[in-house]
């Protein structure tokens, strides 16, 4: 139930068209019966260019209901133009209500971050996705990364992580850390930062990853496992904020965005935003875990 | 040890390879005695046909041929390089050869390429990546059979560079940064890197200096007394077959014309064609 | 026990890139060997004594005939043995001492001796101390030992041809003139050398022209003249 009249003349509920919205799920369904693999979808047209969300905006106009709560980030941010942006075209799209608190969404759009709070069964999270190709980076052709991932022949992917790990003495890889999903496929997860990625596994809710430009759908069921790539005796690590808090709220157990002061100084802040208000108001938050993170508490016991 | 007749490694039956439609008559029409690898019915092209031959353990066969003979389409079918128009192969080390490798699935021809088999190009580009490191390369072939140390994988690239001389310290950089003789060096550690039961040498020699051909073909023959692997020497060059090998094939247009004993096909070839090749021997 | 015996076999050459010549080399060769005899060889230059070699380790195909060669595992026709049992066979039993050394590049004087060793001594330091002690009976100059022989004179390749023929103590040794190009002293130690060969069992085909190696070293001889025995003379040593 759209109030501008203006626009309920001219757009479908959701902008898409129904014949388009139903491929588009199709295609979910088919990403969600083959965790982790990619498939290619139409990809339309829509009113912001190629590279600013389209992907996740398909995916996100595709499933929303009238009763959906949307949430957007950005980076971890509600506040950022493009979060906002978008967050009015879905809202004018839909006349859903919109929110900026984890726990109260229903559906959550993101760039580049996963929530600090765990999302539950009854939530969706979709992913803005630059580039869906994992093996881009070690093998240019389309039609020879189409073989390695059926065929399950990663011995490229594997080299350039043991080249990296010799070339600099660690994994190089600071966002977009490749893992592998059920077993069976090696995916991007979007450029997730280290601290997000072992949250995907074995998780409550359904990841969702559109990549507009690309035209590639994939996605993640819970309780599916998705371990970063790793070798026997060179483990993946998240990043390590022990000797960093946030400027606001001292709290540390969370992923810190750097802040440069004109005097080059330096703070830190914890990077999604309605998370770092919860902990600024002292209110209850129901935070991810998992073993990297319990591994830092540990750590932080020792130190004191 | 005594010799048993069904001990084989290696056994080729029937293998062909015709580009284009081939008709009723084509085999028929080409060979050494039309002096033609080309159907003139049909326009197609018979690279090789009806290759038999067997390979035993430890055993070093060479082929042996001018260019259009077919010598590489041989090994490059072997290898899955290609993909064959007729014929079967069996591996004794793959389901005790009871199933022609030739039929097998990609995921399996991967399984066979790298742990059963090693290949050493001519052209280093072909058998390296030169986007890897010298160390890398080798990793790769022991990651995908399976082995997920680091320090492992290291351990192992240091002993095969130490084993064919290639400077250890040198694991880290790229082939790119190698002399030719180097490369092919590097590519021979690769090939042996999991210790595969049969290597082939597509004319590995040919194009380097002499004196870095001389270097390279020692390793080869110090390997073959170290290791015992069974190899397949591709080779216009019958110096290099008689330096490294025990049997000796003879292809012309496609066709075995002669085959047998190194030692006998210099000194008493049967065939007109391999008669005319030794003679021509500088 | 007959090591050898050769019934009916005759070589003759087609060469099809001379207009179809053909060479009789031998014709209806017969005659036997027991096993740890030594017989010597005799002939002129072009009566058959190499091709007759050749037939018998295969680098010729005898063109009729049989050559019975009693092996470890039984009697082989090595005329129409499998190619892969000739392999076998020339690795563990037979070994063909031809009267050149074929040089091979950048392999130095003490591993081309004890190329052959690798099979049954693994330890590749104990190969070459055995290779050295051989080369050093054989007067071979210390300095050179470790050269390679592409640049030695005919006698100082010779020894190098001989000591890896006889280090690795084959069962039956096929030797094409062992002492030619050497002094009587080393002549002597040659001779010593297969002599030993034949107290453990090894049987020996020699060709020589040399009267002094042939009267010390063969049990027998068997001239050969245009391809065919002329005599089998029997000495008594």
């Amino acid at each position: 139930m759209v109030e501008n009249k203006k626009y309920s003349n001219k757009y479908n509920f959701a902008f898409i068209d129904e014949s388009t919205k139903k491929e588009i799920r199709r295609k979910l369904l088919k990403a969600v019966a083959i965790p982790g693999h990619q498939v290619p979808y139409s990809s339309p047209e829509m009113p912001i260019s190629r590279g600013w969300g389209t992907g996740g905006l398909h995916i996100t106009l595709s499933i929303i209901g009238k009763a959906d709560i949307f949430k957007i980030i950005d980076q971890g941010s509600d506040a950022s133009v493009n979060a906002c942006n978008l967050r009015e075209f879905v809202n004018a799209m839909t006349g859903c209500e919109t929110t900026f608190d984890t726990a109260q969404a229903t559906l959550v759009q993101t760039r580049h971050r996963i929530t600090e709070e765990e999302l539950n069964e009854k939530q969706i999270i979709v992913f803005q996705v630059p580039l869906p190709e994992p093996l881009r980076m070690v093998e240019r052709y389309e039609y020879k990364t189409l073989q390695m991932h059926a065929e399950a022949d990663y011995s490229k992917m594997w080299v350039s992580l043991y080249e990296s790990y010799v070339r600099y003495g660690a994994i190089m890889q600071g966002a977009g850390y490749p893992v592998m999903v059920n077993g069976r496929y090696i995916m991007s997860p979007s450029p997730i930062p280290r601290w997000d990625t072992p949250n995907l596994h074995q998780a409550k809710t359904l990841y969702l990853f559109g990549a507009g430009r690309e035209k590639r759908l994939y996605a993640v069921p819970p309780y599916t496992d998705v371990e970063p790539l790793e070798f026997e005796d060179v483990n993946f690590e998240i990043e390590d904020f022990a000797d960093s808090a946030c400027y606001k709220t001292g709290f540390k157990k969370a992923f810190l965005d750097e802040l440069y002061a004109d005097d080059a100084s330096r703070k830190y802040v914890i990077s999604d935003s309605n998370f770092l208000d919860k902990v600024a108001e002292k209110q209850e938050t129901h935070q991810y875990t998992n073993k990297y993170i319990d591994q830092l508490e540990e750590y932080d016991l020792e130190r004191g | 040890m005594t010799w048993r007749e069904d001990n084989w490694l290696l056994r080729v039956r029937n293998l062909t390879k015709i580009y284009g439609d081939p008709g009723e008559n084509t085999l028929a029409l080409t060979g050494p005695a039309f002096n033609s690898n080309q159907c003139p019915e049909t326009d197609s092209i018979v690279a090789c046909a009806d290759i038999n031959f067997d390979l035993y353990p430890g055993e070093v066969l060479g082929i042996v041929g001018e260019s259009g003979s077919g010598k590489s389409t041989v090994v490059k079918m072997l290898y899955f390089d290609l993909e064959k128009t007729g014929g079967a192969a069996w591996l004794k080390p793959y389901h005790d050869g009871s199933i022609n490798i030739l039929n097998e699935s990609n995921q399996r021809k991967r399984y066979i390429r790298n742990n059963l088999m090693g290949m050493v190009y001519q052209n280093p580009r072909d058998g390296l990546n030169f986007g890897f490191s010298s160390g890398g390369n080798i990793a790769e072939k022991l990651i995908m059979a399976g082995n997920m140390h680091v320090g492992n994988i290291r351990g192992r690239a240091y002993e095969l560079l130490e084993k064919t001389e290639v400077p250890v310290q040198r694991m880290d950089d790229r082939p790119s940064t190698f002399s030719g003789g180097m490369q092919q060096r590097v590519q021979i550690s690769k090939a042996i890197a999991n210790n595969p039961p049969l290597l082939f040498l597509d004319e590995v020699t040919t194009g380097l200096d002499v004196s870095v051909q001389a270097k390279v073909l020692d390793l080869i023959r110090e390997l073959q007394n170290i290791l015992g692997i069974a190899m397949i020497v591709v080779s216009h060059d019958l110096s290099v077959i008689r330096m490294l090998t025990d049997r000796t094939i003879v292809m012309k247009n496609g066709r075995i014309v002669e085959n047998g004993l190194t030692d006998q096909i210099l000194q008493d070839p049967q065939h007109e064609y391999s008669q005319l090749l030794v003679s021509s021997l500088l | 026990m007959n090591i050898l015996e050769v019934n009916d076999l005759s070589k003759l050459f087609n060469l099809h890139i001379l207009n179809e010549k053909r060479i009789e080399a031998l014709k209806q060769i017969n005659f036997t060997m027991k096993e740890g005899e030594i017989i010597g060889l005799t002939g002129k230059s072009g009566s058959g004594k190499s091709s007759l070699m050749k037939c018998i380790y295969r680098t010729y195909l005898a063109t009729s005939g049989e050559i019975i060669y009693l092996s470890r595992s039984g009697p082989v026709d090595m005329v129409q043995a499998d190619d892969h049992q000739v392999i076998d066979l020339r690795k563990s039993e037979i070994t063909y001492c031809s009267q050149f050394l074929s040089v091979i590049p950048r392999v130095s004087a003490v591993d081309v001796v004890c190329e052959n060793l690798f099979r049954i001594e693994k330890d590749k330091n104990k190969a070459r101390e055995k290779a050295r002690t051989m080369l050093e009976m054989l007067g071979l100059p210390v300095e050179l030992w470790d050269a390679f022989p592409v640049t030695f004179s005919g006698g100082e390749q010779q020894r190098i041809n001989v000591a890896r023929a006889i280090i690795a103590k084959p069962r039956f040794l096929l030797i094409d003139e062992p002492t030619a190009s050497l002094d009587v002293k080393t002549k002597d130690v040659v001779i010593d050398l297969i002599l030993e060969l034949k107290k453990n069992g090894t049987s020996v085909l020699c060709i020589s022209h040399d009267e002094y190696t042939l009267d010390r070293l063969v049990d027998r001889r068997l001239h050969l003249q245009m391809g065919e025995i002329n005599a089998i003379a029997v000495e008594s040593n």
